[in-house]
This record gives C-alpha cells, sequence and structure tokens, in this order.
C-alpha cells in the first residue's frame, strides 16, 4: 500500500491507465490515510468502502482528489469552515469539482480551511486549527491550509484551493508543496462559496509542477454559470522544460528586500544562482505600488466580502437564531454565526463602502489596484516573470500572530499584488530554512500559464526538494 | 482611533451585534488597520487614474434566454432552517425596533 502513496498523482493516473495501479487499492489506500489524519486537514472523508467506478482511460483516471471546504458539493458538507454553515449539504456541484470528477478523479474529502477563507494560517477555521506537517505546533499557512497539509502529509494525492490574496500559494509554500493560483476568469467560480468575487480564483495545489499541471489543464475553461469566466486559449499541456535559456526572471526590489525573513531570502537568492546556471537572465525590475497592494486589498476584499457574507440571514440555509422579528433574526444569527476574524472583516469593508468614507477608501484602492497592475504590464517589457519569495516567513507558531491582524495580513505582502492584476502565479518549494520549507513564487502575464509551469519545472530540477520525510 | 459610535453604526449596517468587549477590541483592531490603510493617502498621483472594478475585459457575457429546469422546490426548501407551506418562514418584520 505504502508504494502506492509514494507515487505522484500522475504517475498514479499513468499507472491506473496501463494497468500496473489498481484503482480500487488506490481509493482504499488514500481513504485509509486520510481517515488515519491527525493534522486535521479534513471536514469530510467520503465513506464509500467500495471504490468508485473508474474510467481507465480518464485523463486524472482514478486519483482521489481533495477539496476545500468551500467548494459546494452536491449532498456533502460544505460549510467553508464557518458555524454559520454548519451541516449545509448543498443541492449542486461547484463546476471546477465537477470537471475534475468527470475527468476521472473521485471526490475523496473535503479540506479545513479559515473561515470563508479569511486569514493566512487556517487558525480562523471554526472546527479547529489545521497542524503543519513539518511541525505540529506550527501552523500551515492559509487559508487553503487543509489542503496543504493533507497533500504535504501524503494524506491526499493532490487537492484544491482558492486564492484571493494568496491562499493557494502561502500555505502551498509553508507545507512545501505546489500552489497555482491561475489567471483570473481561467476558473469557473460557480459553486465556490465567495469570499471577494473579483479576486476569488480556484486552482491546484499538488506534490510537484507535472501533477499541477494536469490538474490545473481539467479545471480550466468558460463555464455558461459564470459570466466572468473565460476560455483558455491554448491547451495546458503538461511540463518538459529543463533549461531556462532565454527566460528573463525579474527580480522586484519591492518583494525581495525589507520584511523577508533572513532564512527565506537566503534560499531565494540560492535559487536565483541556479536560474542563473539553467540560462536565465535575472533582471531588476520595479513595482512602485507593490508596497501598498496590501492596502487596497484590505479594502477591496473586505469590501467585496461585506456585500458577499449578507446573505447569510438565517433565511435560506444555515444558522438561525431565533427572534421575535425579523432584523433581530438577522442580526442574532449572524452574531453568532460568524468568528472574530469573519466580524472584523466585515465590519472593515462595510465602513470602507458606507457614505462619506467610499471615495477617500475604496475609490482610492481601485485606482491603487489600476497602477498595480500597469506596474506589471511595465514589467513584461524588461522580463517575462516576476519572481519573489512566496510568503516573508515560514510557518510561524499557532497563536503567534492571532492577537495583531497588520502582523498575520503581511504574510500576505508577495502575493497579493498579484490577484489585484488578475494575474497567474506559482509556488514551488524552495529548500528548507530552519527546516522548515520556503516557496519561490513565478508570476507571469495573464493566461502565461503553460510557461510558468514549464519554468517552475526546470527550477523544480534543479532545487531537487526532497518533501518525502513528512508523507507519513 | 474610531469612536464608540462610529464601530456601532458601522455593527448596525452590518446587521452585527457586538458585545460591550467586542465593541472595544473592534474599535481598537479597526482603527490599527485603518491606520496601515490609510498610508495609501500618501499616494498623490491618483487623480486622474480610472478605478479597476475588474481585472478582465468582458463585456455582456449572455447565454442564450431559453427556459430550463431549476432545482425542485423541495431540494431547495431542505435546508431552509424553517420551511412553511412551500416557502420560508420567518419572524414578523413589523416588530423590529429602528
Amino acid at each position: 500500500m505504502s508504494e502506492l502513496l509514494e507515487l505522484t498523482a500522475a504517475q498514479a493516473a499513468e499507472g491506473v491507465r496501463t494497468g500496473t495501479v489498481d484503482p480500487g487499492e488506490l481509493w482504499t489506500a488514500y481513504r485509509e490515510r486520510a481517515l488515519a489524519d491527525e493534522l486535521n486537514a479534513f471536514s469530510w472523508v467520503s465513506g464509500e468502502v467500495t471504490p468508485p467506478e473508474v474510467e481507465r482511460n480518464a485523463p486524472l483516471a482514478g486519483v482521489p482528489l481533495a477539496v476545500k471546504d468551500l467548494f459546494c458539493t452536491e449532498g456533502i458538507p460544505s460549510q467553508a469552515g464557518s458555524k454559520i454553515l454548519e451541516g449545509y449539504r448543498p443541492p449542486y456541484t461547484a463546476t471546477a469539482v465537477e470537471r475534475l470528477t468527470s475527468a476521472g478523479a473521485p471526490l475523496l474529502a473535503k479540506t479545513h480551511q479559515d473561515e470563508f477563507a479569511m486569514g493566512s494560517s487556517t487558525e480562523n477555521c471554526a472546527y479547529g486549527p489545521v497542524l503543519n506537517p513539518w511541525d505540529r505546533s506550527r501552523v500551515p499557512g492559509g487559508s487553503s491550509g487543509g489542503s496543504a497539509a493533507a497533500v504535504a502529509s501524503g494524506a491526499a494525492p493532490w487537492a484544491i484551493g482558492t486564492d484571493t490574496g494568496g491562499s493557494i500559494r502561502q500555505p502551498a509554500a509553508l507545507c512545501g508543496i505546489v500552489g497555482l493560483k491561475p489567471t483570473y476568469g481561467a476558473v469557473s467560480r460557480y459553486g465556490m462559496i465567495a469570499f471577494a468575487s473579483s479576486l476569488d480564483q480556484a486552482g491546484p495545489l499538488t506534490r510537484d509542477v507535472t501533477d499541477c499541471a494536469l490538474l490545473f489543464g481539467a479545471m480550466v475553461g468558460q463555464d455558461p454559470c459564470d459570466s466572468t469566466s473565460l476560455a483558455f486559449p491554448e491547451p495546458v499541456g503538461l511540463p518538459t522544460a529543463t533549461d531556462l535559456r532565454g527566460v528573463r526572471l525579474g527580480v522586484p526590489e519591492e518583494l525581495s528586500g525589507e520584511g523577508i525573513e533572513p532564512g527565506v531570502l537566503k534560499t531565494f537568492h540560492e535559487t536565483l544562482d541556479r536560474a542563473r546556471e539553467l540560462g536565465a537572465e535575472i533582471v531588476d525590475i520595479t513595482l512602485p505600488h507593490a508596497p501598498h497592494a496590501l492596502a487596497a486589498y484590505y479594502l477591496i476584499a473586505p469590501a467585496e466580502a461585506s456585500a458577499n457574507l449578507a446573505r447569510y440571514d438565517g433565511v435560506r440555509y444555515g444558522l438561525r437564531e431565533p427572534a421575535e422579528d425579523l432584523l433581530t433574526m438577522y442580526t442574532r444569527t449572524r452574531s453568532k454565526g460568524f468568528g472574530a476574524e469573519v466580524k472584523r472583516r466585515i465590519m472593515l469593508g462595510t465602513y470602507a463602502l458606507s457614505s462619506g468614507y467610499y471615495d477617500a477608501y475604496y475609490g482610492k484602492a481601485q485606482k491603487v489596484r489600476t497602477k498595480i497592475a500597469e506596474d506589471f504590464t511595465a514589467a513584461w517589457q524588461v522580463c517575462d516573470f516576476m519572481v519573489s519569495p512566496t510568503s516573508p516567513g515560514v510557518a510561524f507558531e499557532l497563536g503567534a500572530k492571532t492577537d495583531d491582524p497588520w502582523a498575520m495580513y503581511l504574510n500576505d505582502y508577495c502575493t497579493v499584488p498579484i490577484p489585484l492584476a488578475g494575474l497567474p502565479a506559482i509556488s514551488i518549494p524552495n529548500g528548507l530554512a530552519d527546516g522548515l520549507p520556503t516557496g519561490f513564487q513565478i508570476a507571469g502575464p495573464a493566461f502565461s500559464e503553460n510557461r510558468i509551469l514549464d519554468s517552475a519545472h526546470a527550477l523544480e530540477q534543479a532545487i531537487g526538494f526532497d518533501g518525502s520525510q513528512v508523507r507519513a | 482611533m474610531l469612536s464608540r459610535d462610529q464601530v456601532l453604526h458601522v455593527a448596525r449596517l452590518a446587521r452585527l451585534e457586538l458585545t460591550e468587549e467586542e465593541l472595544e477590541v473592534m474599535a481598537g483592531e479597526l482603527s490599527g488597520v485603518l491606520g496601515h490603510i490609510e498610508k495609501i493617502s500618501e499616494l498623490g498621483d491618483l487623480e486622474d487614474v480610472q478605478p479597476t472594478t475588474h481585472v478582465v475585459a468582458v463585456e455582456n457575457a449572455l447565454r442564450a434566454d431559453e427556459p430550463r429546469p431549476s432545482l425542485p422546490r423541495e431540494v431547495v426548501l431542505a435546508s431552509a432552517p424553517d420551511a412553511a407551506q412551500g416557502g420560508f418562514r420567518v419572524p414578523s418584520p413589523g416588530a423590529a425596533p429602528v
């Protein structure tokens, strides 16, 4: 059984196709492993002892999938890490999940997350924090912390999450796996429980870059149920590059110096050296508005969240706190059902949108967003990709940042400019600092995922990261 | 620093009820976060900048206007905290304090 768990998802899929891997044994091995999980990675694990029927020629043939809690899955609890949705079983399935199961990946489990994806540590999960498999006294990052911990610990072969300000890339970095935030619109948002609709994107969390490309290729595409989704302009291929000849990597001074932990910076510079050896040209670039991205993000995302979360009112689904009149029922339900961070962001967003403050806050943040996008457009004139550390630090101790919201928000410093511009970015494992994983981030122009994956593949081979020690 | 009245006003708009303790913590935390956020006011070059509401230039993404079945009523009502007579039952809005 343990040999099956050592296969990457792509190897397992190939094995199922060629008949060397039995999909039933694969299912059972992962289901038992997921049921034995000690990291609180899962909110639900399939009760199906009998493995689902598998179409052996399907692209993801029989490789079980873990899915972040906030994706709606028909008849299966989808609680978005919140008490307000405790026990909620949606009547339909999110398009992204539907596409992956149709492509042959059976649904193995749902994963814990920060409540409504608001957080960078998965400590804001109403069902308890998720632990980092590299050190159980530390956080796995967030908000897709359950998906990241599940894949890193070998309890799932691959998983999907969502990224609004860094919620795929940062936990991938802190857990030593690969995470891709696609171009805005590449993957349908239909059936994703919304946080900030102009930023939210679903993407893969995987053991390596090849698995990432395989899973991503099966998720993309226009969806009539999401009018902001777009057709991916080309087929998503499996990455093959082993060098970086002719590739210009732009290093922005704003995201690669001040505020980054020394150990993280060291691994970053080591990988820049490797990139040079592989033939890449390293270019200094500037993203002058990137230092203001966090401020713009913490206005735009809470503002959108305050509107999106207005739907939790105790009427149609989820929690209701009874009261004599309607307004008191709304207020009591929301006050009891939402956790502290969600309340904080709803308050922040409501304030930013309230009469008299709109122009000074929300209006200004949207202009900063334009400037950030222009910074990237200018950068693409001199480089192919922007590279930076994914997270300013390694995984921190549970509770270390829960009392200081801004200290927690600073985790998103390097990841947050990218979704504001709608761009794709990947985080790949970049070696250890103090025995804990660090991440290397590669961002590119809209729909450059194939090229990003290729460069990430070349770097991955050169870095030679081995995460097997935490796959029990 | 946000005043107690400002926090109460925003909480009312957001349909949230805060305990005295939460109110105090919230005022402090929101003021702290806003202090960092207000640094964007230092950016002086934004007068003529167009705001970005959406990153992709999609206009009028319309689908064919064809009737199709929606979810069955009983399926939708199955998640309701209080379903009655084929609908969602709620307490009276009449007695709400203003």
